[in-house]
């Protein structure tokens, strides 16, 4: 019988077909969604509305994958959810099979191999690198050393006008009380050269845009990280005449979305020389508040322009002096609320309610521009409607459709033949040789002294 | 290639009051395979990695050839860590997912070609060179995530458990492999290993790391035949040595109603309260022709091709208290094995006994 470990356990995982190889499972409990390049054999699996990524690997990664994950969720640092690992998998024919590790597919998650094709706009290149860059300082502030940094380890979402980065496999990750210069720069030269590969596996296939070199990309990475960590660690000195520096570092530090919860001022003799450097920085600076303001939980920069809505909501109704939270109240009821309750219900896969918000914000601007006059919100949230939201795809699940009656086939075969991973999920069973030897066998729980003694002698005697 | 060298070597992680690797001195030559092993928390990954520049070295220094690499970031070490990154891409050629790294670096094509070329000669992939990653078996495409460390070049191969992650029947083919990269390259490697079993096949030596501190570095055979202290004796070897103890009386150790015989100036180099403890390796105890020998009733027997491993409890006091399994285990030619529950009497012959100090733990034998 199979184990399930789990903090919050979903019994509808329960009666799944674990004695069955991930790889054979039957297309019924499967959905098509692109994969990165994983070694393992990862599958998405549908129960409910609810969809799992499940990941055969042996026993001690899926647990230490497990734990780190949950870790990770615990700092709030965006990562996929774990769900639970399932173990003493045993097959029809009673052969050990590995254990499967189960996160929650991250809802609205665009893949990368989509979003740098053809036609990509270079800004928007851009965009998802300093995602990738501030993932990166991310998990480096807490003390996270990722290892294989990858694109294929990571999953963006849409968040308002750029993108947020979440890492979807910790495999190789570990956390220490504080990264050394030493790890930082590993992870920064595995991301290099994984990201370098990944573009020429892009290009290889004819998906990247051909505007793009992937030399330049992974430098920017490099650049921009160097950049982003300096200013959220480094050490600024300045003349004790410009205190103001103080209050423009930690206000630079807010735009950059990070809050400072310790700043190190130390002072010369004579109070001549200031030097500061931020001790602990925390990300998610507007997330936060506005979560705590709303309840709403939503990226960064959504929260950013959400937040400002809020703000200016607050100038137009002159309520400056009451409390922000009684504001925002009102502001969800009066216009967030509003707003999402406009949006049909068969429209709701294709943008999260913040990110409608946020589009349809900017549609309203471009509009009122046009129009010279401030466009009421409700009217905007029609025009937004009609004409930008009813043409997206749907994004919360970029699926390929079950199978109607008589299509099996043809749904396996897209599973199978979808873009990413799949490719290398099967390994031909044959041998070249190279494999087989007088080494073959595993040394298992004896120790064979007489084979090391008779290397030894074949060794010292070469000509033999 | 290049030799590597520890030099007191010290590594404290901030707010500890312990080495996690303490005043390491190790020498690696050019082209050894060297395995660090230990238990759990002994520092051998910590060493790995002080050698890949992701841990600091707070005293002393690390070199690899003739410089010192102690302070160079990870990527200026000339060092490749091997299998850490195995992804392969699936619309790319072999050769270029071997190569791949070296245009990122600039090499010029024709150089990079000749280096993928001789990588794949190496590793056996020279006619598979124009396939897709799709068209490999498992193990091939091990290999060639081992030609991507190859092509680099790089001085010394470090691998931080390569086997652990791996399944079962990759993990056969993998090791394989480094066992014959090894042979065929002669590049300078160090392993680390939780494994004694795994390091004592595939090391030109093993280093046996304990609570941070280097315990012995030798050849798997010496470590096997001659290990310097109490914990290389009890880590290497399975089934492990048999540690026994017993009062030292006139003419050697008295283990229970038998007296093994250990010379006079071996006895008299121990700690004169503390007493010895006595090594046996379980191949070495034989069945007694007499009543002579550690008296024993078999618990169990477990038959292994030509030869039985019995394990059963001497009497009280024998086993010493380092004897984990709490059991005495010795290994018998199988034409005369013995049953579950017989009574029987194992001896050993005195120039096969290891006598260990109880006070330092050394070998004094």
């Amino acid at each position: 019988m199979p184990r399930f470990l789990s903090a919050h356990p979903d019994a509808r995982l329960l009666p799944l077909p674990w004695g069955t190889p991930l790889a054979e499972w039957p297309a019924e409990h499967l959905v098509a969604l692109p994969r990165g390049i994983s070694r393992h054999v990862v599958r998405f699996i549908r129960v409910g509305h609810e969809v799992y990524a499940a990941k055969e690997v042996v026993e001690h990664l899926a647990m230490h994958e497990y734990r780190l994950l949950h870790d990770l969720m615990r700092l709030n640092t965006p990562a996929v959810e774990p769900m639970g690992v399932v173990t003493k998998r045993i097959s029809a024919d009673g052969e050990p099979l590995d254990p499967i590790l189960i996160t929650k597919h991250l809802q609205f998650s665009l893949p990368y191999r989509t979003l740098f094709s053809k036609g990509v706009r270079s800004d928007t290149v851009t965009r998802l690198l300093d995602a990738m860059v501030v993932l990166l300082a991310r998990l480096h502030l807490i003390g996270f050393l990722w290892g294989d940094v990858s694109l294929s380890n990571t999953l963006f979402r849409r968040d308002a006008s750029d993108f947020a980065a979440h890492l979807v496999d910790a495999e190789t990750g570990e956390f220490h009380d504080q990264l050394s210069r030493g790890q930082r720069e590993h992870d920064l030269e595995m991301a290099r050269i994984n990201l370098f590969g990944e573009f020429l596996d892009l290009e290889a296939g004819g998906m990247l845009d051909s505007a793009l070199d992937p030399q330049e990309l992974v430098e920017t990475i490099v650049t921009r990280y160097r950049e982003l960590w300096h200013e959220l660690t480094g050490v600024e000195e300045f003349d004790g005449s410009q205190m103001h520096r103080i209050e423009g570092r930690v206000r630079r530090l807010n735009a950059l979305g990070f809050d400072v919860a310790e700043l190190d001022i130390t002072t010369d003799i004579d109070g001549s020389t200031i030097r500061i450097q931020p001790k602990v920085v925390d990300a998610g600076h507007h997330s936060r508040r506005l979560m705590r303001l709303t309840g709403l939980d939503t990226e960064e920069n959504q929260a950013r322009r959400l937040l400002n809505d809020l703000d200016s909501y607050r100038a137009r109704t002159g309520q400056q002096n009451l409390d922000e939270s009684v504001v925002a109240h009102q502001w969800l009821t009066e216009c967030f609320e509003p707003v999402l309750h406009l949006v049909p219900r068969e429209y709701a896969s294709k943008l999260e309610p913040a990110q409608v918000y946020h589009e349809m914000l900017d549609y309203r601007w471009y509009r009122s521009e046009a129009a010279g006059h401030e466009i009421p919100l409700l009217e905007a949230t029609q025009g937004y409607v009609r004409d930008i939201l009813s043409k997206l795809p749907d994004e919360e699940l970029s699926v390929v459709r079950p199978p109607e009656p008589g299509q099996q086939r043809d749904y396996l075969a897209s599973i199978s033949a979808e873009p990413d991973a799949d490719d290398l999920d099967d390994v031909p069973n044959f041998d070249d040789g190279w494999e087989t030897g007088e080494e073959e066998d595993l040394p298992q729980e004896y120790l064979d002294m007489s084979a090391i003694r008779a290397r030894a002698v074949r060794r010292s005697t070469p000509d033999q | 290639m290049a030799s590597v060298s520890y030099r007191d070597a010290t590594r404290v992680y901030p707010g500890s009051d312990h080495a996690a690797v303490s005043e390491l001195n190790l020498e690696i030559a050019d082209g050894e395979f060297m395995v660090l092993v230990g238990p759990s928390g002994s520092g051998k990954s910590t060493a790995l990695r002080m050698l890949a520049g992701l841990e600091e070295v707070t005293s002393g220094s690390v070199w690899i050839g003739d410089q010192d690499v102690t302070h160079l970031p990870p990527k200026d070490r000339e060092i490749a860590m091997v299998f850490q990154n195995y992804a392969l891409y699936p619309h790319m050629t072999v050769a270029d997912n071997m190569g791949f790294a070296l245009k990122m670096q600039n090499v010029p094509t024709e150089e990079r070609n000749a280096r993928v070329l001789e990588a794949a000669k190496l590793l056996g992939l020279e006619d598979y060179l124009d396939r897709k990653p799709k068209a490999l078996s498992g193990g091939q495409r091990q290999r060639v995530a081992m030609g991507r460390a190859i092509v680099r070049e790089p001085e010394v191969f470090l691998m931080d458990e390569p086997l652990s992650n791996l399944d079962a029947k990759l993990r056969v083919s993998t090791r394989t492999q480094i066992a014959s990269l090894q042979t065929r390259l002669g590049i300078t490697t160090v392993y680390v290993t939780h494994d004694q079993i795994e390091a004592m096949t595939l090391g030109d030596r093993v280093a046996v790391l304990e609570d941070g501190v280097l315990q012995q570095v030798d050849s798997p055979i010496a470590l096997y035949d001659t290990p310097h202290n109490l914990f290389v004796a009890s880590f290497i070897g399975s089934p492990s040595m048999n540690l026994l103890t017993g009062p030292t009386v006139e003419g050697g150790v008295q283990l229970g109603d038998w007296v093994v015989p250990v010379p006079r100036e071996v006895l008299d180099r121990a700690d004169p309260v503390a007493g010895v403890t006595l090594g046996v390796r379980p191949e070495l105890l034989t069945l007694a022709e007499d009543d002579r020998g550690i008296a024993m009733t078999v618990a169990v027997v477990e038959e292994l091709g030509s030869d039985s491993y019995l394990y059963g409890t001497p009497a009280a006091g024998i086993l010493s208290s380092r004897q984990e399994s709490g059991q005495l285990v010795a290994r018998i030619a199988a034409r005369r094995t013995p049953q579950r529950g017989d009574r029987l009497r194992l001896v050993v012959a005195p120039s096969d006994v290891h006598v260990f100090d109880n006070r330092s733990g050394l070998r004094i034998s």
